[in-house]
């Protein structure tokens, strides 16, 4: 037993010494040439208003531009009250759908 | 729980938090705010007046059976401004493409087919919260 | 780099994020690691309010008490472990 408390421990460390290593290679926080900041983040700062007509770009990108992300979003939160509805409500009588 | 302050002030409070809801909702795009955020707002609204004047009455209030109504057409109602498109000529979803008038920018009917899409994703968020309260408080568990 | 006053902010904030989030791990009642939940995503709001995101504060703020709810409904029905008595692990 102590041996693989051992064991989990130093797994567990050389874990987190991968990670931060891999933290310290991430680019500076805030910098202007990070990958994340490409074209696509200029093109909508630029063009959300008369793409859209929607001055908040935030929903001109999450109802307009990714209006497909947030259709399987909805599903998602459908399939999320199903799935609590069938396990947590008691069976009734009547049901052919129990 | 049946305290006479708290029934009172509940009762005061619930319209401003129901009105607040809708607002965040419907002005999700000209304002911060969002459907996901409005929709939570005014869920909220209807688990306060569950929980305070009990989950019989809530019901009594607000049927399971329009929750699941609302739930059910909310989703179909977004697929159905998605047709919308289709049936212009333009792409499933399409917005500008399709040739709707988008409208005076910061007024509330701009934006064409977003503040629709916004009122269904937003009253189904709702619904699906107070579903998820009202099966989690009920039951003999 | 340069640092102005809501910067400062934001960092006295995260090490209030920080603090709830180990305590979450060690807090062994359900119910107030729920409490300390309210408080991290209460923190959380107030730090996306200083980044200039409005939009993800009042997210942020509403899902956050939702979820609370939802989590101390969830406690509210299920058993509670006897106070005092260490689960073996």
């Amino acid at each position: 037993m102590k041996i693989r408390h051992i064991f989990v421990a130093v797994v567990v460390l050389l874990a987190l010494f991968g990670m931060l290593l891999m933290v310290a290679e991430l680019p500076p926080y805030g910098s202007a040439d990070n990958p994340g900041q490409n074209m696509v983040a200029q093109r909508y700062i630029n063009d959300a208003l008369e793409d859209t007509g929607v001055p908040n770009m935030v929903t001109a990108v999450v109802l307009d531009y990714r209006a497909y992300d947030t259709m399987f979003e909805t599903i998602v939160l459908f399939t999320a009250a199903l799935a609590v509805v069938v396990a947590l409500k008691p069976a009734e009588e009547e049901g052919d759908d129990a | 729980m049946r305290d006479f302050i708290l029934k009172r002030m509940i009762a005061v409070i619930l319209a401003f938090i129901f009105v607040y809801g809708f607002y965040v909702i419907l002005h999700g795009h000209i304002s911060p705010g969002g459907s996901f955020a409005g929709g939570i707002i005014v869920s909220l609204s209807f688990i306060a007046f569950a929980t305070v004047y009990g989950i019989d009455k809530g019901k009594e209030k607000l049927p399971e059976k329009f929750l699941v109504w609302v739930e059910s057409y909310g989703t179909l109602w977004y697929g159905l401004m998605g047709l919308v498109g289709i049936c212009k000529g333009a792409p499933f979803l399409a917005n500008k493409l399709a040739g709707i008038d988008l409208g005076v920018p910061g007024t509330l009917s701009s934006g064409g087919l977003i503040g629709l899409i916004g009122f269904g994703v937003g009253i189904r968020v709702a619904s699906t919260m107070i579903t998820l309260f009202y099966t989690l408080m009920e039951g003999d568990a | 780099m340069q640092f102005v006053a809501v910067d400062y902010w934001i960092m006295a904030l995260s090490l209030i994020l920080m603090g709830a989030s180990l305590a979450l791990f060690f807090i062994k009642d359900l119910i107030h690691a729920v409490i300390v939940y309210g408080a991290y995503s209460v923190t959380m709001a107030v730090i996306w309010l200083l980044m200039n995101t409005p939009d993800l504060a009042i997210t942020e703020a509403a899902a956050g008490i939702c979820t609370t709810v939802m989590m101390m409904v969830a406690i509210y029905r299920t058993r509670r472990p006897k106070k005092g008595n260490k689960d073996e692990n």
